[in-house]
């Protein structure tokens, strides 16, 4: 194969797009094993005391139990609720599906902190009418969530099943497959690697989620993100370059053992 | 068992008639071919025997057992799609076991006869594969064997081939075939080609714009069409619209005189149906040769004979023949026996293809 012009110089482009998306993420990680308070370089002084200063800084370990615990329950509420809202889309075909297509991936389109105060004022309101506590507590936060994981599951979903040839269905039932049967052993498998990505998806969205959840959050009950906005008010010192190291690696990893069971390159 | 009757099945869709009063009965291993070209509602009855599309009227009776208003999967029908439909998450070997575990029939009696099945499509060995890992002949085998092995009382062919390249098609034809009439099935095959449906079926039905044309076998359709759509349909024909002059003399709308088959009275306006293969083409007279096309064994000859185009489609004549010197703007001779051109009533709107 000759080397045209041309292709040097995609190969050039494609380079140089790949090193401005990593380059901040190489950068956070080479800064958070080095010893110099302040960000400078060369690094130098090889040392993990940033990861043992953020192990022992509380706020970060209950901030990830936090993400963790918030993303999980919503990914389990939202993945559910999205799933049914594509199947209901992609065959009821009901009246108005545009519509309700473009309104349910509306999350996606509201900047974060306008969702965000918009139901942070929502929630205040809900606390007057029902007397209870919504702001500043799980439910409330979880709730803010799902709304992040629904527009991804009902993409996702969404394609999966548009992908998925309708004849199958029917053969089932013409094999003697109860509707019931031909959903669960037919259709739920077309749907699988949208909904596993979906998942996913879902998880790191909540995960990452600063935006939606500054208001939500209350004493002794703040995200990770939340908490890292809040160090860093106070100082800069490559603590937080540590936490976000592990951030990251913990999405690293989710994107690999999912890419294991459904080609994520093929799904989205 | 295996009978499979349509009592004046139809479906509307709002105005339009989809399928309008088909009757139809298939004896006990037999095999029907419903042709027609596209939209002509082959495949929306197919589906109605199925049980994917209800009927708007009519009956659908499978076995002496009224199935009209029965679910899909109460219908003892096995369906062969055109696009195979396998289940892509399952192995070859779960495909075809798919309809027997619907039966509850034991594991190893499934596997079994699952094997059994495959072996009988020459798949054997192929179990463990994931449909996509076959060629398209191989996953319409596996199509057929997941279809038969449940043993069903009616068997269902939707285009089944016109996935397949030319060359397989003729195989897979052979094939489908050869195992219809070896376990004795009652079969009904939509398609939309003829050769198909010639080579295959026992009997066709012939259908355009909802209706059936006509119906019977291969050589009743060719020889004996009753109208001129059929007589376009099924095979090539000259279909020249007139009316009949005289006994045994058609004039055609461009003013031809031309021989007809004597045994029709005179009337109004006809159309008359002739073979191309059935004319006879020697050099010099009054028809105008407008083209000739080479084919191989045959060639074909269009030519013009007082403003009535006629195509004759000849054996090839040898190197010495006079025939072999024509070329468009000679003067030739058409010739036929009179009783092969046979005289079809003109319906508004029927024109033949």
């Amino acid at each position: 194969m000759t080397l045209s012009p041309g292709r040097v110089a995609f190969g050039a482009l494609v380079a140089a797009a790949f090193t401005l998306i990593l380059a901040p993420v190489a950068m956070v990680m080479v800064i958070s094993i080095f010893r110099q308070e302040i960000v400078s370089f060369p690094p130098s002084g090889f040392t993990l005391g940033w990861y043992v200063n953020a192990w022992a800084r509380q706020e970060f370990a209950r901030g990830f139990v936090t993400s963790a615990q918030v993303a999980a329950i919503a990914t389990l509420i939202g993945v559910p609720l999205g799933t049914a809202a594509a199947y209901a889309l992609v065959r009821g075909r009901p009246r108005g599906a545009g519509a309700l297509n473009t309104l349910l991936l509306g999350p996606l389109a509201v900047p974060g902190v306008v969702a965000g105060t918009a139901l942070y004022m929502f929630y205040l309101r809900a606390e007057f009418w029902l007397d209870r506590d919504i702001t500043s507590t799980l439910e409330g936060l979880v709730a803010a969530h799902v709304l992040l994981t629904i527009p991804w599951t009902v993409r996702l979903v969404t394609a999966s099943l548009q992908g998925m040839d309708l004849a199958a269905e029917e053969a089932a039932a013409n094999l003697g497959a109860r509707p019931f049967t031909v959903f669960r052993r037919v259709t739920v498998p077309a749907m699988r690697p949208g909904i596993i990505a979906a998942c996913l998806f879902s998880f790191i969205q909540s995960f990452e989620n600063l935006e939606l959840s500054l208001l939500l959050v209350g004493p002794g009950r703040t995200t990770l993100p939340v908490a890292m906005l809040n160090y860093l008010e106070f100082r800069v010192d490559p603590t937080l370059a540590a936490v976000a190291t592990v951030q990251i690696l913990i999405v690293a990893a989710l994107m690999l053992v999912t890419d294991r069971f459904v080609s994520i390159a093929r799904t989205v | 068992m295996g009978s499979l009757l349509l009592d004046a099945l139809s479906k509307r869709y709002g105005a339009s008639t989809a399928v309008e009063r088909v009757d139809l009965d298939l004896r006990q291993g037999e095999m029907v071919a419903l042709l027609g070209p596209s939209g002509c509602g082959k495949t929306t009855t197919l589906r109605m025997v199925a049980g994917f599309v209800p009927p708007s009227g009519g009956r659908v009776v499978i076995g002496g057992k009224d199935v009209t208003q029965a679910p899909p999967h109460a219908r003892d029908t096995g369906m062969v799609f055109q696009s195979y439909a396998l289940f892509p998450h399952m192995t070859v070997g779960q495909n075809v076991a798919f309809g027997l575990e619907m039966r509850r029939v034991n594991r190893a009696d499934r596997e079994a006869r699952a094997r059994e099945a495959l072996r009988m499509v020459r798949l054997e060995g192929l179990d463990d594969r994931l449909p996509r890992q076959l060629s398209g002949g191989q996953q319409q085998r596996v199509a057929l064997a997941r279809a038969l092995v449940v043993n069903p009382a009616v068997f269902l062919l939707d285009e089944p081939l016109s996935n397949l390249d030319a060359k397989l098609r003729g195989e897979v034809r052979m094939e489908i075939r050869a195992l219809q009439q070896r376990l004795g099935l009652t079969t009904l095959i939509v398609t939309h080609d003829q050769e198909e449906a010639l080579t295959m079926a026992d009997r066709l039905v012939v259908m355009d714009r909802g209706r059936v044309r006509q119906v019977g076998t291969a050589e009743d359709l060719y020889e004996r069409p009753a109208d001129p759509f059929v007589a376009g349909f099924v095979g090539r024909c000259n279909l020249l619209e007139g009316r009949l002059e005289e006994q045994g003399r058609f004039r055609t709308a461009s003013g031809a005189l031309l021989p007809c088959a004597a045994d029709a009275a005179p009337g109004g306006a006809a159309v008359l149906a002739l073979r191309p293969e059935l004319v006879a083409i020697s050099p010099g007279g009054p028809a105008r040769l407008r083209a000739v096309t080479y084919l191989g064994p045959q060639t074909e000859y269009h030519a013009e004979l007082d403003g009535t185009p006629l195509v004759a489609i000849c054996q090839t004549p040898g190197p010495a023949d006079p025939l072999r010197r024509l070329s468009p703007g000679d003067g030739v001779s058409l010739s036929w026996d009179a009783s092969t051109a046979r005289l079809l009533p003109a319906t508004p709107n029927d024109k033949g293809a």
